[in-house]
């Protein structure tokens, strides 16, 4: 494995949703400034571990975590913890385009809002940086006061990391950002996190394994909620340690 | 057997045709009555002296026809009841929808709910046995049947309609658009501020012009609590004599076709215009944001 600095460390980490529990006993090492994928068959735990790292899945009821997730050496599931400011530093693109009902405008500066900044020039200047970053801001600069419903699906998508990335958080967590996109938006988002890798912490989840591949320093490999290896990208798909990671990659199951 | 089915098929799209039209017609008849047996009043008073005038005595002789302290007393109770009603419904919506837990919001839901379905006289009973004399020991009043009270056990009325229909617009905001928020570390309350009240303002301001042609068009709580008198309020706690109120206490002893009885058919009138057009503002509004989201809000 290549030496890098750890930013995220996961350990025996356990989730159920009520009685069924969906993730078990996880352990694995997230670097910074890398990729790492996750890969699995749907329904496999990925979404859930994906929740787990910025502690979104404090908003499903019944549910319960065990073990310990250390952000900058940190544990995150600290009593004490700002699960407000934990958001801030670990933002979140999603499966489904989620832009809200405002001004495109308006999404961008949505994050900055909340944090209390009012400073309009600073705001401004911030909104233009995340759209030129998310490549948007050329389909987009003419029309920032309309509603971000109008946008196309990968349009949209784009705005929701334009969105996360305005706030500057150290790591994004993006789960299937790419499902419901035509080809071409799809390209454009891979491309896009290839950029991003160099100021961020990237996890991203997929079922797309030639994406995985393509765009991954890292990948893990997901199934029935427990982590099967994780390993180099190039080592999972050249030569992976486990038969089910074989299996799953060459397309014999899942 | 296929000729049957068809045929079957098409008895039953005739039966409903002819049910949904003869409703359809039975309320344009009533409308047809209504302004057949309200519009000859104006052929013995016009216009401004109806509207404007400041004396309702159609008793007196010579009688006056004048309805603005009818058509004041209305509107009054109204705004009254909604300033009551409306921060206290949606209020209750947003704790129901977001702050309470799941167990709280099963039980509390279908009280309120069934609290819309109180009649309306018993609302209006309760005002008059125990909010009047309340009103009148606790604040020295002539009499405790006036403006505010009336007021109050109309916002009692509406509050379950409007916190009932904001409460399934809020529930019903997608967990996606709550959690983009949560993500990019917004509080609970900034959540609440920033996304969910703008996302269901449609679904609140539906609730909101329901809740008020509820009022507007009650009758018996009105009748019960207002106090009864035809003038122009000059505090909240002077009797008044909203529209609906005087059509109810008056119709029984107005002559047939008199000019009393075209005159309270004439307020019937304008309590339907003063409803329809409640009506179309609630259209107007879910039809305009649900177009474009609430994407200028
Ligand atoms: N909110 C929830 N409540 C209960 N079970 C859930 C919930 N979300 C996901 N699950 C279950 O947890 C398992 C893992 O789901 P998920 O993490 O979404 O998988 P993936 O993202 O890999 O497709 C699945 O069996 C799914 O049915
Ligand atoms: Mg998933």
């Amino acid at each position: 494995m290549k030496q890098n600095e750890i930013k995220i460390k996961i350990q025996n980490l356990n989730f159920f949703y009520g009685e069924k529990q969906a993730l078990f006993d996880i352990s694995m090492d997230i670097f910074k400034n890398q990729v790492t994928a996750l890969i699995g068959p749907s329904g496999c735990g990925k979404s859930t571990f994906l929740r787990c790292l910025n502690r979104m899945n404090d908003l499903i009821p019944n549910s319960k975590v065990e073990g310990a997730v250390y952000f900058d050496g940190k544990n995150i599931y600290d009593p004490q913890v700002d699960v407000v400011s934990l958001r801030r530093k670990v933002g979140m693109v999603f499966q489904k385009p989620n832009p809200f009902p405002k001004s495109i405008f308006e999404n961008v500066a949505y994050g900055l809002k909340v944090q209390g900044i009012k400073d309009k020039y600073l705001i401004e200047q911030k909104v233009e940086e995340s759209l030129k970053m998310a490549a948007l801001w050329d389909d987009v600069k003419d029309r920032l006061g309309e509603s971000a419903m109008g946008l196309s699906g990968g349009q949209q998508q784009r705005l929701c990391i334009a969105r996360a990335i305005a706030v500057e958080p150290e790591v994004l967590l993006m789960d299937e950002p790419a499902s419901a996109l035509d080809p071409i938006a799809t390209k454009k988002i891979e491309e896009l996190i290839f950029e991003l890798k160099k100021n961020f912490t990237i996890v991203i989840v997929t079922h797309n394994m030639q994406q995985a591949a393509r765009i991954s320093d890292y990948t893990g490999f997901f199934f029935m909620g427990k982590l099967i290896e994780v390993d180099t990208t190039e080592t999972i798909f050249t030569k992976p340690g486990k038969k089910e990671t074989e299996d799953y990659i060459t397309g014999r199951f899942g | 057997m296929k000729y049957n089915k068809r045929l079957t098929e098409k008895i039953i799209e005739y039966l409903l045709f002819i049910v949904a039209f003869s409703a359809l017609t039975c309320v344009a008849l009533i409308v047809i009555f209504l302004f057949y047996e309200g519009l000859p009043i104006f052929e013995k008073v016009g216009f401004k002296e109806f509207f404007f005038g400041k004396y309702w005595y159609p008793t007196s002789d010579p009688p006056a026809f004048g309805i603005f302290p009818l058509f004041i007393g209305s509107v009054l109770v109204t705004i009254l009841s909604s300033l009551i009603a409306v921060p206290i419904g949606v209020m209750t919506a947003i704790y129901l929808a977001e702050l309470a837990s799941p167990i709280v919001r099963k039980i509390v839901k279908p009280i309120i709910e069934l609290l819309a379905a109180l009649p309306s006289v018993v609302i209006g009973f309760f005002g008059m046995v125990v909010v009047a004399p309340f009103l009148q020991e606790y604040f020295d009043l002539a009499t405790g049947l006036n403006l505010f009270n009336a007021s109050l056990m109309l916002a009692f009325m509406s509050i379950p309609t409007i916190c009932s229909i904001s409460e399934d617009a809020i529930y019903g905001i997608p967990t996606e658009l709550k959690e983009g928020s949560f993500a990019l570390g917004a509080t609970h309350l900034q959540t609440i501020i920033r996304v969910i009240i703008p996302a269901s303002i449609s679904g609140i301001s539906v609730a909101i012009t329901l809740g008020m042609a509820r009022a507007i068009g009650e009758t018996m709580v009105v009748l019960m609590v207002a106090g009864g008198a035809a003038m122009i309020p000059e505090s909240i706690f002077d009797p008044v004599r909203p529209m609906p109120a005087s059509i109810a206490a008056e119709m029984a002893e107005a002559p047939y076709r008199s000019d009393h009885y075209h005159a309270l058919f004439a307020i019937g009138i304008v309590l339907f215009l003063f409803t329809s057009a409640f009506n179309l503002v609630a259209d107007y509004i879910s039809y305009k944001y649900k177009e474009k989201g609430s994407a200028t809000l």
